[in-house]
């Protein structure tokens, strides 16, 4: 039967990004809806009705949401170009991780977007820490994945270019490349990649949108 | 020769998972008791970055993370298999795993806890989460995949068991079995499931245990 693969996104999720990314990687063909999250489509509620989220990838009319979950879902049913490690316990570390860059991770890095003065500081700190915690986990490889790209890079993929993105709006660095030099240069080999480098949204676009994100936030601390 | 450890607690569902996970698979461990108000070195060693429990240890290495540890143990430990081989199949017990996890079981424990408009709030949330697992089990005894109970509902533990105790403590009704009568009856089929049933926390224990935490939190105030 010939695979019918629909993803539903919208420009700018980062979680779409990481399907997208799979998907090229296996060299997989696809359809994409994008979604406007103010006027979801009858589709998108259709597929998602839980939590009415995007990515959601259709395989053959049948939906699977969560983009970790899609990702994983992607590996198993498309055997070349693995991306997650055989062994269970490499694999299980490469889950952990993910599952922190989600939680941990991602909340810092909004802390970052949402302060200023003394709160961003500490929210840097907060983030730069965590960020250090992740590039332990590189040790001396080009990627997570080993030589190629793999899982967890394809995971902390957002990362790459929400970070840059955040650095502009906020006139500062938050991955130095002397306090963070490997995961500095894991940015770098990550976004060179033939496979990431078309895939970003745009970034003009991706300011403006994060800036109008960051304002309410920053107005309510002034009329306090 | 394999060593297995689990490092948890008697009242935590997520220690418990483990437990049937491990049982369910005939794998012989060790179970450490952690005291959560004065963790011992081992487990901050073995969870340097959440401190948390579960810790599964097998030959010296951690897994933390209780669903990162119930995917190694099915993969590590290949039969009987635990979780579905189909692709499909494992997708959706994963996000039903996550939709447990990370939108039930913080809900559902932070509105015992709650007051006021806060409360109200997370009670509404409540309510439509509950709606949602009644709509899942219209039709369906479990959340599968197929006719049985399965690892995804032994993920839904804190629902069926340990919700309804804490709710009663905190004097609520989110969760009766007239408003959702087939989540009602999927509860009564997990306790009715011996290998749940003989790794549940005793009722009454469970019950002092959670009451003595409702008691400080009101003295501290």
């Amino acid at each position: 039967m010939a695979e019918e693969l629909k993803l539903f996104r919208t420009w700018s999720s980062p979680f779409a990004l990481r399907v997208i990314h799979a998907l090229k990687i296996k060299g997989l063909e696809y359809e994409t809806i994008f979604e406007d999250l103010s006027s979801k489509s009858a589709s998108l509620l259709q597929y998602n009705p839980v939590n009415k989220k995007v990515p959601v990838l259709v395989h053959n009319e049948k939906p699977v949401c969560e983009s970790l979950v899609i990702l994983e879902y992607i590996d198993e049913t498309w055997k070349q170009c693995p991306l997650l490690p055989r062994d269970p316990y490499e694999k299980a570390e490469a889950r952990f991780w993910a599952k922190f860059g989600d939680e941990k991770l991602l909340s810092s890095i909004w802390n970052v977007l949402i302060t200023q003065g003394k709160q961003l500081e500490e929210a840097t700190a907060e983030a730069v820490q965590n960020l250090k915690l992740i590039e332990e986990q590189l040790k001396d490889k080009k990627f997570f994945g080993g030589e190629t790209i793999g899982y967890l890079d394809i995971a902390f993929g957002w990362t790459v270019n929400l970070i840059s993105i955040l650095e502009e709006i906020i006139d500062q660095k938050l991955v130095d490349e002397e306090k963070l030099p490997l995961l500095s240069a894991w940015m770098q080999n990550f976004s060179d990649d033939p496979v990431i480098k078309d895939c970003w949204p745009p970034r003009d676009k991706m300011i403006a949108k994060y800036q109008a994100m960051r304002e309410p936030y920053l107005k309510k601390v002034v009329s306090q | 020769m394999a060593e297995v450890k689990l490092f948890g607690t008697w009242f935590s569902p997520f220690s418990r998972r483990i437990e049937i996970a491990l049982k369910l698979k005939g794998v012989e461990y060790e179970f450490i008791e952690e005291d959560l108000s004065n963790k011992s070195p081992l487990l901050l060693k073995y969870n340097p970055v959440h401190k948390k429990i579960p810790v599964l240890l097998h030959n010296g290495k951690p897994i933390c993370e209780s669903f990162v540890i119930l995917e190694y143990i099915d993969e590590t430990w290949e039969c009987p298999s635990i979780w579905p081989r189909d692709p499909y199949e494992r997708a959706t017990a994963r996000f039903w795993a996550k939709f447990f996890d990370e939108k039930c079981v913080p809900a559902m424990w932070k509105v015992c806890w709650s007051k006021g408009e806060e409360q109200e709030k997370l009670k509404e949330e409540c309510t439509q989460l509950l709606k949602i697992l009644e709509s899942v089990l219209s039709g369906n005894k479990f959340f599968g995949p197929g006719e049985n109970i399965g690892m995804v509902d032994v993920t839904g533990n804190f629902v069926a068991y340990w919700f309804g105790i804490l709710q009663e403590l905190a004097g609520l009704h989110v969760f009766t079995k007239e408003k959702f009568p087939n989540v009602g009856e999927w509860i009564d089929e997990f306790h009715n499931c011996s290998i749940i049933k003989e790794n549940l926390p005793p009722k009454d224990k469970l019950t002092a245990h959670l009451q003595a935490r409702f008691q400080a939190v009101a003295a501290s105030k």
